[in-house]
């Protein structure tokens, strides 16, 4: 798979296969089950109905697991003289687009979860795994991938049905420790040091894996005066990828040229004399000079998260909203476009850390596999509710205002001055 | 009392025409003469015993057509036909399903792409029916029986190719009773049989080699190839009486006696009720 950071089990080669009759008095299943231990394989069984009286069949589905293609195969060969055999004996079922922009009817709707179709007999990992799309299937170069419905074009070879894929939900994952204590995935009432700690070793992980961390963060941000702990990630080389929107960079431009967060003076916490006006006119000036590029390369704007964004190479996706001041030239305004540079970004992100902003939490949750673990901090317990609700459940949340989280999660990786 | 109904084929064209199992050798053929005289020996046997032998009409080409148990498998009126893992034999299937559909049975088959090679390999034992898979009969064709007929089954696996019918190395007494050759079985194999059949009469390997488990069972008297003296003693201590009788020529095709006939009205060890 293109992205797979912390890839979920079932991790190698997996078949789901079906076993009925007297399994249970004939120790067929018990067999079937050392043959695929014996071999180097495991099983989960999904399913087992057992007679009730003698003459009663009994019926188990099993999902065997192995380390290669070969190993399978072979564990597959020998149990199926038992008796186990394949659940999915079909390939999946597809259909060309009939126009652009639309899935054909019965389009099979996908889930963020870790999925795979059948194409000529084989498994084939769906790649972009992205809830509330469609899958593109390329029988040629036997792959597939997940693609929104704006994307489709016609003669598109779209998956309909349920036939022939197969999807792995959470529950059969083998987890990673992270997170697994969080009995309930928000509380005010939790203790905050223990799951900021849990953060930050989340997060060295992913940096050690190789993998990407994306911040989504909102204007509280700068607001609460945690600009300089974001610099401070972004320096440590804990921060891949932003996500934000025009007020964000908006007020993390206006504090960088005036001091002050929307009026307010960051270090006396007063309003500044004309202070409202300062977002707009640090907008206007980076509008006058074209981007927030051109505004660093010029020598104009020296400090803060575009900066050290610009500075670093940290690419950023700044999606727009209808409320927005300016905006920046930086900022994508046809949201279809910013949904599309968001998912170019979000290949192969491992960690995602989502601070004070609902909207572009909601946004980006959309667009991640559930296997990649997000932390959802926000003072309002609503918005990780709401991540949560639609079906980013790999999200852990923190009921804190963003600042003191940041300083924390700073000092708990080591970045503290 | 019920009356035995066997049914059995006049070897009138059996030969070893073919290799299909290991004791089959096409430079050891059998000497026509001598194995009518073992047929007809096991068949006055059985007659002698009451049992009324019902006659297939043997078929020029089907030289196995004599080993009947292999038809199908019998529970009450209903046939279900075999489906042959080689298609030498699979060639017999319309004389046998003829046969039965004009003696009042209803002929059933098993579904496309599964072998089941009848009471070969599927042999009741009180109201179980065990089930041997792997070497001709694969487990898919007894558990559509199982569903059919609505009976336990228990797919025994078979591993030693000598032994490659269930009838070859276990053979059913009475309900709870049986003849067995635990070699001939996988290590699962062997304790679903012990756990389900509480007397089992080992048998040597010698007597297992000489199809001692072939054996016909006809109210206490069981018929069996010879040579094979010392099970014959242990069922006589059983309270069989043992009758054995030659049928070294068609030891030669891989079958004995329970090869030679197909009981019909259910074997003395089935409860079908």
């Amino acid at each position: 798979m293109s992205h797979a950071p912390i890839a979920p089990a079932p991790t190698g080669f997996v078949e789901e296969v079906e076993l009925q009759g007297h399994i249970i008095d004939s120790l067929l299943l018990p067999k079937v089950l050392d043959e695929i231990l014996t071999r180097g394989g495991s099983y989960v069984l999904k399913d087992i109905r057992i007679g009730q009286r003698q003459q009663d069949p009994s019926y188990a589905r099993i999902q065997v697991q192995a380390a290669s293609e070969r190993a399978l195969a072979e564990i597959l060969n020998v149990i199926h003289d038992h008796g186990a055999t394949p659940v999915a004996t079909h390939d999946c079922r597809v259909v060309e687009a009939d126009m652009d922009g639309a899935f054909p009817e019965g389009f099979y709707s996908t889930t963020n979860y870790r999925t795979q179709v059948r194409l000529n007999g084989e498994w084939i990992d769906v790649e972009d795994q992205e809830m509330d799309c469609g899958i593109l299937v390329d029988p040629e170069a036997r792959t597939a991938r997940c693609v929104p419905m704006a994307e489709v074009r016609q003669g598109d070879r779209i998956v309909v049905g349920r036939q022939g894929l197969r999807v792995f939900p959470a529950e059969s994952a083998h987890r990673q420790n992270l997170f697994e204590f969080m009995a309930s995935p928000v509380s005010s009432e939790k203790p905050k040091g223990v799951t900021v700690r849990e953060i930050a070793a989340a997060m060295r992980r992913c940096r050690a894996a190789g993998d990407k961390i994306l911040a989504v963060l909102g204007p509280a941000v700068v607001h609460t005066g945690a600009v300089e702990h974001v610099c401070r990630l972004i320096r440590g080389g804990f921060l891949d990828v932003l996500f934000a929107g025009n007020a964000l960079a908006s007020h993390d431009i206006e504090q960088a040229l005036y001091g002050t967060s929307l009026g307010v003076c960051l270090d006396r916490g007063l309003p500044a004399e004309e202070g409202h006006e300062h977002h707009l006119r640090a907008i206007n000036t980076i509008r006058r000079l074209g981007s927030i590029r051109a505004a660093v390369e010029r020598g104009l704007l020296r400090s803060g998260i575009m900066y050290e964004c610009i500075r670093r190479g940290i690419p950023f996706v700044l999606a727009g909203s209808i409320r927005d001041d300016g905006p920046l030239p930086d900022v994508i305004t046809d949201i279809l476009e910013a949904q599309r540079a968001m998912r170019r970004h979000v290949r192969g992100v491992g960690f995602a850390l989502m601070v004070a902003t609902m909207l572009h939490s909601i946004a980006t949750g959309n667009l991640l596999p559930a296997w990649v673990r997000v932390a959802c901090v926000d003072i309002n317990p609503a918005t990780v509710t709401k991540l949560v609700d639609r079906g980013s459940i790999q999200t852990v949340g923190i009921v804190t205002d963003a600042e003191p989280f940041l300083r924390v999660l700073v000092a708990e990786l080591g970045l503290s001055s | 009392m019920r009356q035995p109904r066997i049914l059995m084929c006049p070897p009138n064209y059996y030969g070893i025409e073919y290799e299909i199992n290991p004791w089959m050798s096409r430079s050891r053929g059998s000497v026509a003469s001598e194995a009518r005289q073992q047929w007809q020996a096991l068949h006055d046997i059985l007659v002698s015993l009451g049992v009324t032998v019902e006659l297939l009409p043997p078929q020029p080409g089907l030289p196995d057509l004599v080993f009947t148990a292999n038809a199908g498998l019998v529970f009450r009126q209903r046939f279900f036909s075999s489906r042959f893992r080689h298609d030498v034999r699979a060639r017999e299937s319309p004389h046998f399903e003829a046969w039965f559909a004009a003696h009042g049975f209803t002929v059933e088959h098993l579904p496309e792409g599964v072998y089941f090679e009848g009471a070969g390999d599927a042999l009741f034992c009180g109201p179980t029916l065990f089930a041997g898979y792997r070497i001709r009969s694969d487990v898919r064709g007894h558990q559509h029986i199982a569903q059919a007929i609505g009976k336990q089954v228990l797919p025994v696996e078979l591993v030693n190719p000598r032994f490659y019918h269930l009838d070859t190395c276990f053979c059913p007494l009475a309900p709870g009773e049986a003849i067995w050759f635990p070699e001939a079985f996988d290590a699962y194999g062997r304790k679903v049989l012990q756990a389900h059949i509480p007397r089992l009469l080992t048998v040597s390997e010698a007597e297992a080699h000489r199809f001692g488990c072939n054996a016909v069972v006809v109210g206490r008297t069981v018929i069996h190839n010879t040579g094979c003296e010392r099970m014959a003693e242990e069922l006589q201590r059983w309270g069989y009486r043992s009758i054995a009788t030659p049928l070294d020529e068609f030891l030669k095709a891989g079958g004995s006696a329970k090869c030679l006939t197909l009981r019909l009205d259910g074997e003395e060890a089935a409860v079908w009720d």
